[in-house]
């Protein structure tokens, strides 16, 4: 690692004062994303704020009848608690299916919707890439492509977001709580939080430099049957091929978000009008335009068969 | 550190994992990735499993951390220590401590009712199969693949626990 200077942030307001000071610092939450890419020298922060110590670790009932989930709640955490688990359960099942026990006892809200993308030539800094080096072109462009992004992506690079968590926050409607460096809070919703690629591949959310998330909130539970099917290379501890997080209601109308597929988690809510048809014009309307390459062009029909394996089990 | 205090100063580039094997002498805790890939450096702060080379020494002033030497000694085995021993939990033991403490920290966790990916009803308080273990338990990889033997291990103590 390049060496850094290290503070511990006592409020929100002053990590966010402390960050626009030094526009290269960076927030360290669980560090299980941050400190892989130091080590790598992807990411080479001068100094790190650590918000461990911000007490927004609690997940509270809202009076719009949601939860407000702090930015610092472990994955872990947030799974266990027993309104995700009765009420959100495709939340649940999404966070349970990520990573490892001992990865998500680190791992916090905001850290899982800001991890970096899992494309190979990002990590390899030997090789051209937009969004490690913004500019000096995509390696994976003609490269070994098996799990980059099918749709919404650019010339510019065609990586995909490795969150199974925000795939699930995505269907759910959540909202992203923030506070700019000038002191002014915010609300993104989710669907605004994740930019495509386009010609800057470099800059991934709506925040701003130096805006810290206080908090995430989920809107009122929407009942329903809960799914987050997740296929990978292997039965545990693998990045998604594909997933799908749904939430399926007993007339056959529901949600879709899909991971796996694209830069942001991917959901066309024009296409859930097509549920109760089932999952061939659903999975055909969500990913409409979709361009694969040669060696991805699996992840569509697995998307497809995804679903309707999904809807047969909703359907019992 | 295992139940003493010791007061360490280390560069903020000091993983947790390097100041135990470098600064403290404790190298029960192995590397094996460096990214948190394979479990190996596996240890429990404030009796949480997590993985030691993902974190900085400098975020844990004040925790409480226990390693494999904490857990137990020659002549004084951990029970779940002795079970590894009983049922050759291992072939070239570099995986082990990593496996141990998480099994461990894995145990409390399904007693305090915490869901896995492999429980069926996330309502309900989860039940201890060799499908529970075998999930909860994927983040240590042993290339040696003395699996079938830590399941048997792990389970063995969690029955007697129960
Ligand atoms: C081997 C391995 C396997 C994995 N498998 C999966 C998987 O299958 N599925 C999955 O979804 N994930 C997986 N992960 C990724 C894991 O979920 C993330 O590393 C984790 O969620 C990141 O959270 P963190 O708190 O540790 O973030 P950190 O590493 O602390 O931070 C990540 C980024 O978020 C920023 N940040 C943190 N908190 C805030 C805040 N409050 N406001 C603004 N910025 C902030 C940091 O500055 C940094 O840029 C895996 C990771 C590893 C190492
Ligand atoms: S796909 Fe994106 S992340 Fe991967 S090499 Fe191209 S620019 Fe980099
Ligand atoms: S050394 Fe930490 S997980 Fe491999
Ligand atoms: S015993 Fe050799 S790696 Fe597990």
């Amino acid at each position: 690692m390049k060496p850094f200077t290290y503070e511990r942030a006592l409020s929100p307001a002053e990590a966010a004062a402390s960050a626009a000071r030094q526009p290269a610092a960076r927030f360290i939450a669980g560090g299980t994303n941050l400190l892989d890419l130091m080590k790598l020298q992807i990411e080479v922060p001068p100094h790190l704020i650590d918000v461990n110590g911000l007490g927004l670790d609690g997940i509270e009932a809202t009076s719009e009848g949601g939860l407000r989930i702090g930015a610092l709640v472990r994955n872990t955490d947030l799974a266990a608690d027993e309104r995700v688990r009765r009420d959100y359960g495709v939340l649940a099942r999404a966070l349970l299916a990520g990573a490892t026990g001992q990865l998500r006892n680190k791992a916090t809200t905001a850290g899982n919707l800001l991890q970096r993308t899992r494309c190979p030539y990002f990590y390899d800094t030997a090789q051209p890439c937009n969004k490690r080096q913004p500019g000096s072109g995509c390696s994976a462009i003609g490269g070994i492509t098996r799990q980059l992004a099918v749709i919404g992506a650019s010339e510019a690079c065609i990586a995909t977001h490795p969150s199974d968590m925000a795939v699930a926050m995505r269907a759910l409607d959540a909202t992203v709580e923030t506070v700019k460096a000038d002191g002014v809070a915010r609300h993104i919703p989710i669907a605004g939080f994740h930019r495509l690629p386009g010609e800057t591949p470099h800059i991934e959310t709506a925040l701003e430099p130096g805006e810290f998330i206080t908090a995430v909130t989920l809107p009122p539970p929407l009942g329903g049957q809960h799914f987050y099917r997740k296929v990978r290379d292997r039965a545990s501890y693998a990045f998604a091929l594909v997933s799908i997080a749904a939430v399926v209601q007993r007339d056959g109308t529901g949600r879709v978000a899909l991971g796996g597929v694209a830069h942001r988690p991917w959901r066309v809510e024009a296409a859930e009008a097509d549920l109760p048809r089932g999952a061939k014009p659903t999975m055909a309307a969500i990913l409409d335009g979709a361009r694969p390459t040669h060696d991805n062009a699996f992840k569509v029909t697995l998307a497809q068969r995804t679903l309707a394996s999904v809807l047969a089990e909703a359907k019992g | 550190m295992n139940g003493e205090v010791r007061d360490l100063a280390v560069d903020t580039r000091t993983t947790l994992l390097d100041a135990l094997r470098e600064h403290l002498q404790l190298t029960g805790s192995k590397k094996g990735c460096d990214h948190g890939q394979c479990g190996a450096c596996t240890v429990m702060v404030d009796g949480r499993r997590i993985y030691s080379c993902l974190t900085l020494a400098v975020m844990h002033e004040g925790d409480e951390v226990t390693t494999i030497e904490g857990l137990g000694q020659p002549g004084n085995l951990h029970p779940m220590q002795a079970a590894f021993v009983k049922h050759d939990g291992y072939q070239c033991g570099y995986c082990t401590p990593g496996q141990i403490c998480a099994s461990v920290a894995m145990l409390e966790e399904i007693k305090a009712g915490m869901p896995s990916h492999a429980t069926a009803d996330l309502t309900a308080a989860p039940r201890l199969t060799p499908e529970e273990i075998r999930e909860r338990m994927s983040g240590n990889i042993c290339r040696c693949g003395a699996y079938s033997n830590i399941v048997d291990a792990i389970t063995e103590v969690a029955g007697r626990q129960a």
